[in-house]
């Protein structure tokens, strides 16, 4: 080892590491993103582009994957289509390009719908019911409060399909199948483990002293819990929030087996999304791009909590 | 429950003019809150996960068919959990996702433990480049998997498409979805895609939670870098690694939404993980009896793991 690299500390790495380590993550970077930039760029290629061989990098961008997602469209002679007026809007001639003409909106709007509701529905129940448990057990002494948190959390670890086959029957007979409220409550009950094991987590950093203090000017326990701790845990509340969020957002499993119109999420729509002759690639990769461009955000958003989301609040940092 | 410090309980009872009936007040609302608290989660929890759960035991020893909920039901004792142990069927189910869970943990503890390894050298930009890495694991999977299908069509996919760039054959043929031997590598290779980063964030953490002063006494007492590394940086970073490895085990055991877009179990049965053969079961030829039984003894195996993951998280959590 020479004096160089020995002189300000001995455990810093050298020059030439870092930038060998920076250049081997920034390799794994760009080959990790490849995947999400090729469906991006599809979701903006006419189907020819998108299915063409060897895969065009360049090609000339195009709405129709966007417009396909959002129209159904039917096949009509040339004579009918010329004997209609202009076309009416983007979509529109798009469609008479190819011989259709656009016959109304399709299924996608309504499955984003029900994927925000449920999606917000879900989280607000979660981290509302997670936040009173976590301070339930983050400062009342509660018998058996190690096999509570423990059952609490074995919830979450249950496979979905397993979970699935008696939540049917239940929704069958209580007539909640397929309804928003159903996927709501199911949702709820998954996240709320997450909320309560991230959230307890949360509040046991919050000094008791400043709920003391607030009880000694006279708030009482729930005054303090309301004034006091609720505005010191913003950040985690938030943060637990969009990782309950994010699950809703990307469940599958019990969408697809418990919905099938009315409640159906956007996650069991988007792979059936087909057009003529097989998958419609363009606006199944349009269809992904604007469901996961939320989650991108998010991600970003949320980066400094990553890591205790998904410990369940038990590595810090 | 009553914690105040010495000093702030003498202030109170200065404050205080009744402290006896004030303690008491608050002393019981105390409790009430605490339960007030907890049993709205505790109920929901009991009413969609726990009653459900009951239900499932209890029809797993039945005749009980969801699509002929008419025909009277007939208890059977344990008669499916015998004919599901020994039904080479689901042995068959339980290789594939053995041989799913083993790789892809394995694949990913690796590679994530070198990227976890060589962005803690602290280049310039690596907290761009990490949140860049971690973006898969937040995506959907069954989104994933469906887009992956279009990346493995054998003429017109990126992924054959590379392939045959690199190694010289025809990107028309071999199909990585369609074929027996490459089918159980396809979804090792996507799910590897998604979940390393995920690997790689809690070996990290575990790798900054090592003191430096550690390694300077290496230094000092002139252990070589490779010494430095077995002897600190692995032991230390140890209990992380495992956390990371049950959690990625438990979860790709119960693997579902992903395997099923990507390729559904086939083909044949090549792929079909333990979730999609009880899903076939339960919801294609509607055996509530019999896939109940198979939830049941899925979800002991899930539970002794998660018993085991949440002793893992506390012995990280107490360091």
């Amino acid at each position: 080892m020479t004096s160089a690299t020995t002189a300000h500390s001995v455990v810093e790495p050298s020059a030439t590491t870092r930038r060998f380590a920076g250049s081997l993550v920034v390799l794994y970077a760009i080959i990790t993103m490849i995947p999400l930039v090729w469906i991006m760029l599809t979701a903006f290629k006419s189907p020819d582009d998108a299915i063409s061989y060897p895969p065009k990098v360049m090609f000339k961008p195009s709405l129709e994957g966007f417009c396909n997602l959002f129209t159904t469209r039917s096949r009509q002679t040339p004579e009918f289509i010329r004997s209609l007026g202009s076309p009416q809007g983007l979509c529109d001639s798009i469609a008479r390009s190819r011989n259709m003409v656009v016959a109304g909106p399709s299924n996608y709007v309504p499955r984003f719908v029900n994927s925000l509701i449920i999606a917000f529905g879900s989280t607000v129940l979660a981290v509302a019911l997670g936040t009173l448990s976590a301070y339930g057990f983050s400062r009342f002494r509660v018998p058996l409060k190690d096999d509570l948190l423990f059952f609490i959390l074995s919830t979450r670890m249950m496979p979905p399909i397993a979970v699935a086959i008696p939540i049917y029957l239940m929704y069958r007979t209580i007539g909640l199948s397929d309804t928003r409220l159903g996927m709501i409550l199911l949702y709820t009950s998954v996240n709320v483990s997450l909320a309560v094991w991230l959230l307890k987590g949360f509040i046991d950093e919050i000094p008791r002293e400043y709920e003391e203090a607030a009880m000694i000017d006279g708030y009482t326990r729930f005054q303090a819990f309301v004034k006091v701790v609720l505005p010191q845990a913003t950040t985690g509340i938030a943060a637990t929030a969009i990782f309950c969020l994010i699950f809703a957002w990307n469940e599958y499993a019990f969408a697809v087996l418990l919905t099938s119109g009315n409640a159906q999420t956007a996650p069991p729509f988007i792979p059936i999304i087909i057009g003529e002759g097989g998958q419609d690639w363009p606006a199944v990769a349009a269809g992904t791009t604007l469901f996961l461009v939320p989650i991108v955000v998010f991600t970003v958003l949320l980066r400094k909590h990553l890591l205790r989301g998904i410990t369940f609040g038990a590595v810090r940092k | 429950m009553n914690e105040l410090s010495a000093s702030s309980r003498i202030t109170y009872r200065a404050v205080m003019v009744r402290p006896g009936v004030a303690r008491r007040i608050r002393g019981l609302s105390d409790r009430t809150l605490a339960w007030l608290f907890i049993t709205p989660t505790i109920v929901l929890l009991l009413a969609i996960n726990i009653f459900p759960l009951l239900w499932t035991i209890y029809l797993s020893f039945t005749n009980y068919r969801a699509n002929r909920a008419n025909v009277p039901t007939i208890w059977l004792g344990a008669d499916w959990y015998q004919s599901i142990l020994t039904d080479p069927d689901i042995w068959a189910a339980m290789q594939v996702t053995a041989h799913f869970v083993i790789w892809t943990v394995v694949i990913e503890t690796v590679l994530g433990f070198g990227l976890a390894y060589l962005i803690d050298k602290k280049f310039r930009g690596h907290g761009m480049w990490t949140t860049i890495i971690l973006l898969p694991m937040m995506l959907s999977p069954a989104v994933v998997g469906n887009f992956w299908t279009f990346l493995y069509q054998p003429q017109i996919g990126l992924f054959n498409y590379v392939v045959a760039f690199f190694t010289g054959r025809a990107a028309s043929s071999f199909q990585m979805l369609g074929d027996v031997t490459l089918s159980p590598w396809a979804i090792v290779i996507v799910d590897t895609w998604m979940w390393t980063p995920y690997v790689m964030l809690i070996c990290l953490a575990g790798l900054r939670s090592i003191p430096d002063y550690i390694y300077e006494a290496a230094e000092v007492d002139r252990a070589s870098k490779w010494r430095q590394f077995w002897s600190i940086t692995l032991p230390m970073a140890l209990p992380f690694i495992m956390l990371a490895v049950l959690f990625r085990g438990i979860e790709n055991f119960k693997m579902f939404d992903m395997v099923n877009l990507l390729t559904g179990g086939g083909p044949g049965s090549t792929t079909e993980v333990a979730s999609i053969t009880l899903k076939r079961a339960a919801f294609e030829s509607w055996r509530t009896g019999y896939s109940s039984a198979f939830a049941i003894i899925l979800f002991v195996t899930v539970f002794g793991l998660a018993n085991i993951y949440v002793k893992a998280l506390n012995k990280v959590k107490s360091r």
